[in-house]
């Protein structure tokens, strides 16, 4: 069973379209910037010194700003999150969803990092 | 699989579903659920909060997707306008036809709309549903005044409403007082004269005969013959059930309205159950969204086979939810149940009223009135509903304990019973919330989410508060205000350890002595007591700062920030106006002068920040630091340099005080001001601190705000020289740095120092402490090491190339908008 999950999920993750946002070094330590995508907005961040990597749209749902790229990174208990500088509202950076059990949630993106650059993963539609 | 169908989409019937989801209903019924309005179940009780923010779905109970996680077939935009009980089946509008088991009507109500003459002319409305607001918004805007009919809670919300659009507002009351059910008349009378304060105007005991005008409204008539000129109309004179589907179907109705239901709350049809303001039990239309919430709870443990209690009466205590006036009115507020004897308190400067009605024999407390100060509110319902035994002093419940400050008046939360309820929409109860505090809640949002508790109106949360604190502390956990989940220790322990172990990054201290990855809140703390120690560039860990102090300049909707020079004392000569012109014209900034004397150019893209900056530092300007937790502006009258009144130089002394505290990082923002005699041009005593001339030198207040809670600054010395002023503020200021919770306002922070403008003076004028002299040092070494933010970054290309929106592209953000406003640019938002 866990086999067959795996192979699945490595079908998904070939599927994806790798795109090479920025050299590591273009990113700030221990926070967020915001990369472009064919029109499409997203914020990256990175936690312990560029070893950790998340990213998720730039569009805060809340009040629809294009802002999370600019807001405080953390945690909250084990989960990854980031905090909107417009209202404060939080999300996990694993999930997507709202932490503070409101009804929004945003989109997630993996992240690797391979020769000194940042690569982010879309699925063909985008 | 049996079916159930749900008329009306409202609080009520969202409830219902929420309830019957909780108990995994799919495995016995499926669930369809019809609603009238073009959305889905939205907070009614906070309708009114629609008009600051516009945002529907802000309001919404659960999002669209939520009803479809939970098999539930949601039906909105189709009306119900038939029923066959004979066949068991609904009829929509759309000539549909529906299959149920079980019907539940929550079809709510209707304002009631009293048949005045004229009352179909435009500029008529009633304040009940997401549409009318609308509608009310939009007619608003042509229109400079609005009355609203009813003196009730739910007219004097909406007369509020009428006051935050900008219009000036009437109320007019068929009673001789207004909220004549909730409140006594002395109460009514106090609460007359604050609402006339915050601009309400208000017609007691005045009977409408007619609504005058054209084709529109232009104004009212009574019938005392006198008239009130008006262009808009809100109609609050009460609800009218909507049962108008009992005539489709022969369901006996009230002659007052509502579906006569049973204490199951089934109708005269067992199949049929109606829930919410479209019930009435035993004669009554509960109005309120407890009673209907328990109503939902109700009939969802009958579907379910779970245990079952009789609905009979509901408790109607209320509180107004009205912004600037507190009133609260609960159990029998009037005395009208039973003989009683009556404790009134009353203050009238400080516009106080609190009533008790306790019964004969002094052993319980009956109802009451609060106007003024409702924080006893939530203990004095739970006595009410909990029939506590009364303390030998039962005045102590309204005046607090006197004299012996540690007494109390023996009623804390440790007196509560078990069973007291402490929320009431959620009807939970004091054990169920301990119990789920003891499996290891911390924080008062935890407890929230996990209990449902406090999700409703909210009104319990101080109590739950208060329960949370005190149950965690008999748990043997210490409850201290500690930053939050990364950092074991108070504002103050961190900036003691910052000393002693002379850290200077956030990096170093969370690996110290932290967890975790950080976040909002310990971030900008630690930025900020990092600042106030070392006063170091504060761009150099731009990643801790709130978003306003990375980017040095204020956010704003649209994702553009603010540009505001420091302007000391507002004092600004006419060529560096010239400047702010051409630079404001040249990159097209909106300007606008602001409320502390200086004047502000918003609207910039940030890369264009280190440009737009340079130009302003070439010509002579700094930082003035709008973005930080730090010295704002040091307002100033022109005083004796001008003012035929003025005794001392008042804009000299405020351009220095400027330039002195400038830049200083503190736990929230500081203001000042210089007045150049006691008319007090300058406000000094609504600021951090505020300096007024005198005869003899100079009179320093301090911990003023205007702001949410306008408080008066308080008289720390009198008739001191320049030198001296100066040596208090320095150690009134760092006393503060050094002691203040994050994000309190010197105000807020002296009202909780134990021994108040008392122990203040001893620490800063008679150094009590022998701190002064450090104190001083302290703040002379910030002076001393004082740079202007914006003159690094302008100097310094790694910092300048942090301001650029994307860091794979060098174009601007193409989702900023803008739009064109009296010559002006202002935002244009997506939503618009
Ligand atoms: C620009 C200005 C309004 C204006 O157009 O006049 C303004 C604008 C903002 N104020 Fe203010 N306040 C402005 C004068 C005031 C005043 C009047 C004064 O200073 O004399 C007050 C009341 C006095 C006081 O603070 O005691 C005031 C009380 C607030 C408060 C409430 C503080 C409180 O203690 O309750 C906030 C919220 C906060 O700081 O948490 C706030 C916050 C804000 C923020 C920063 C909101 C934000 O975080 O985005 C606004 C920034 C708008 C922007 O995009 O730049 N503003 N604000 C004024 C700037 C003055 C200046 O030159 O720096
Ligand atoms: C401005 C305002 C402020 C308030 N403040 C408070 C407060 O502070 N505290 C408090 O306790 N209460 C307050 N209330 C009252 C509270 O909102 C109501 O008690 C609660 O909403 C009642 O819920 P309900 O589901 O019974 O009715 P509603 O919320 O009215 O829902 C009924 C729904 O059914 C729909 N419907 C009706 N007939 C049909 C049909 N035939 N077919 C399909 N759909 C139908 C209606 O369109 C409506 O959407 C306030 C109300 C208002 C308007
Ligand atoms: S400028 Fe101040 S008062 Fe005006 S909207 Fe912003 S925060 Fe509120
Ligand atoms: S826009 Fe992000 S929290 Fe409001």
């Amino acid at each position: 069973m866990s086999a067959l999950v795996e192979k699945l999920s490595s079908k998904q993750q070939d599927s994806l379209i790798w795109f090479k946002a920025a050299a590591i070094s273009d990113f700030p330590d221990d926070g967020g910037a915001c990369i472009k995508y064919k029109g499409y907005q997203v914020a990256v961040f990175n936690f312990d010194n560029k070893q950790r990597w998340y990213a998720c749209q730039n569009l805060c749902p809340h009040k629809k700003e294009m802002a999370l790229a600019r807001g405080l990174t953390g945690s909250c208990k084990d989960e990854p999150k980031v905090t909107c500088p417009f209202h404060k509202k939080s999300f996990s950076l694993h999930s997507g969803e709202s932490l503070n059990e409101e009804a929004y949630c945003i989109k997630t993106f993996p992240v690797k990092v391979e020769e000194g650059h940042v690569y982010v993963g879309f699925d063909s539609s985008y | 699989m049996k079916r159930i169908i749900v008329i009306g989409n409202g609080m009520v019937g969202y409830k219902f579903c929420e309830k019957l989801v909780a108990s995994n209903y799919a495995a016995h019924y499926t669930l369809t659920v019809f609603g009238e309005e073009p959305w889905p179940a939205y907070d009614r009780v906070h309708l009114s909060s629609y008009f600051s923010e516009a945002n529907a779905e802000k309001l919404y109970m659960a999002p669209l997707s939520w009803y479809e996680a939970h098999g539930i077939d949601l039906r909105i935009k189709e009306l119900i306008v038939g029923i066959d009980r004979q066949s068991k089946a609904v009829i929509s509008h759309k000539g549909e036809t529906y299959f149920y088991d079980y019907l539940i009507l929550a079809t709510g109500s209707g304002a009631f709309v009293p048949n005045i003459k004229g009352i179909d002319k435009k500029g008529v409305f009633v304040y009940r549903t997401l549409e009318d607001l609308e509608h009310i918004m939009s007619y608003g805007k042509q229109v400079q005044s609005a009355t609203v009919i009813g003196g009730g809670l739910l007219g004097l919300e909406a007369a509020k409403a009428v006051l935050d659009m900008g219009l000036s507002a009437d109320v007019v009351e068929f009673a001789s007082r207004l909220m004549p059910r909730q409140l006594d008349e002395a109460g009514a009378h106090l609460l007359k004269t604050k609402l006339e304060q915050l601009g309400i105007q208000i017609h007691l005991s005045k009977m409408t005969t007619e609504i005058t005008g054209n084709k529109a409204i232009a104004g009212l008539a009574f019938a005392d013959g006198t008239s009130l000129e008006t262009e808009m109309l809100i109609i609050s004179a009460g609800i009218r059930p909507r049962d108008e589907l009992a005539q489709t179907c022969g369901l006996q109705v009230h002659d007052r309205g509502g579906f006569v239901v049973n204490d199951k709350l089934q109708t005269s049809d067992p199949y049929i159950f109606a829930i919410g303001e479209a019930a009435s039990v035993e004669g009554i239309v509960y109005g309120l969204i407890a009673p209907g919430v328990e109503m939902a709870r109700q009939v969802a443990n009958q579907l379910m086979g779970q245990e079952v209690t009789p609905f009979t009466s509901f408790d109607m205590s209320t509180k107004l939810k009205l912004i600037g006036v507190e009133v609260g009115s609960f159990g029998d507020p009037l005395g009208e149940s039973e003989p009683v004897e009556t404790i009134v308190f009353e203050d009238k400067v400080k516009g106080i009223y609190k009533r008790i009605n306790i019964s004969k024999a002094r052993k319980r407390l009956v109802g009451g009135v609060l106007v003024g100060d409702t924080s006893s509110y939530g203990m004095l319902l739970q006595i009410v509903q909990n029939q506590l035994v009364l303390p030998p002093n039962p005045e102590d419940l309204i005046l607090g304990s006197r004299g012996d400050q540690t007494a109390g008046s023996g009623l804390g939360i440790d007196a509560l019973p078990d069973s007291a309820q402490i929320c009431s929409c959620e009807n939970i109860c004091k054990s169920a919330l301990c119990g789920i505090i003891a499996s290891g809640i911390e924080d008062i949002g935890q407890l929230k989410s996990k209990s449902k508790a406090g999700t409703g109106c909210g009104g319990c949360l101080p109590l739950m508060n208060d329960l949370l604190k005190h149950q965690l502390k008999t748990m043997g956990k210490v409850v201290k205000n500690v930053v939050c989940e990364h950092f074991e220790y108070t504002r103050q322990e961190l900036l003691d350890i910052i000393k002693v172990k002379q850290i200077r990054s956030f990096k170093v201290l969370l690996t110290e002595v932290g967890q975790g990855d950080g976040c909002e809140i310990c971030k900008p703390l630690v930025a900020s007591l990092l600042a106030s120690t070392w006063n170091e560039h504060i761009t150099k860990q731009d990643t801790i700062q709130d978003t306003n102090d990375r980017f040095l300049a204020n956010i704003q909707k649209g994702g553009t920030y603010s540009v505001v020079p420091r302007i000391p004392a507002g004092e600004i000569t006419p060529d560096k106006l010239i400047v702010i012109g051409e630079i404001a014209k040249s990159y097209g900034l909106y300007t606008k002068i602001t409320g502390g004397q200086r004047i502000d150019m918003f609207g910039a893209r940030v890369e264009q920040l280190p440009d737009i900056w340079e130009r302003l530092i070439d010509a002579g300007f700094e930082s003035g630091h709008a973005y930080g937790k730090s010295l704002r502006t040091v307002k100033s009258c022109v005083g004796s340099m001008w003012c035929r009144y003025g005794v001392q130089d008042a804009v000299s002394f405020a351009i220095e005080i400027e330039e002195r505290y400038r830049g200083l990082r503190s736990p929230h923002k500081l203001k000042s001001a210089v007045s150049g005699c006691t008319r007090e041009c300058a406000e000094a005593q609504s600021k951090d601190f505020g300096i007024i001339a005198t005869e003899k030198g100079w009179n320093l207040y301090v911990c003023g705000n205007g702001g949410t809670k306008p408080q008066h600054a308080l008289l720390l010395a009198n008739d001191i020289d320049s030198e001296t002023c100066i040596k208090y503020i320095d150690r009134f200021l760092m006393f503060y740095i050094k002691t203040a919770e994050p994000l309190n306002r010197t105000a807020t922070w002296l009202n909780k120092l134990e021994g108040g403008i008392a122990y203040l003076k001893d620490v800063v004028v008679n150094d009590v402490l022998g701190i002064g002299e450090e104190l001083e040092k302290e703040m002379q070494f910030v002076i001393d090491t004082y740079a202007c933010e914006w003159k690094e970054v302008v100097n310094n290309p790694e910092l300048r190339a942090k301001f650029k929106p994307f860091v794979n592209s060098n174009e601007g953000d193409p989702s900023i908008k803008f739009k064109a406003l009296r010559g002006q640019k202002i935002p244009a938002l997506s939503q618009d």
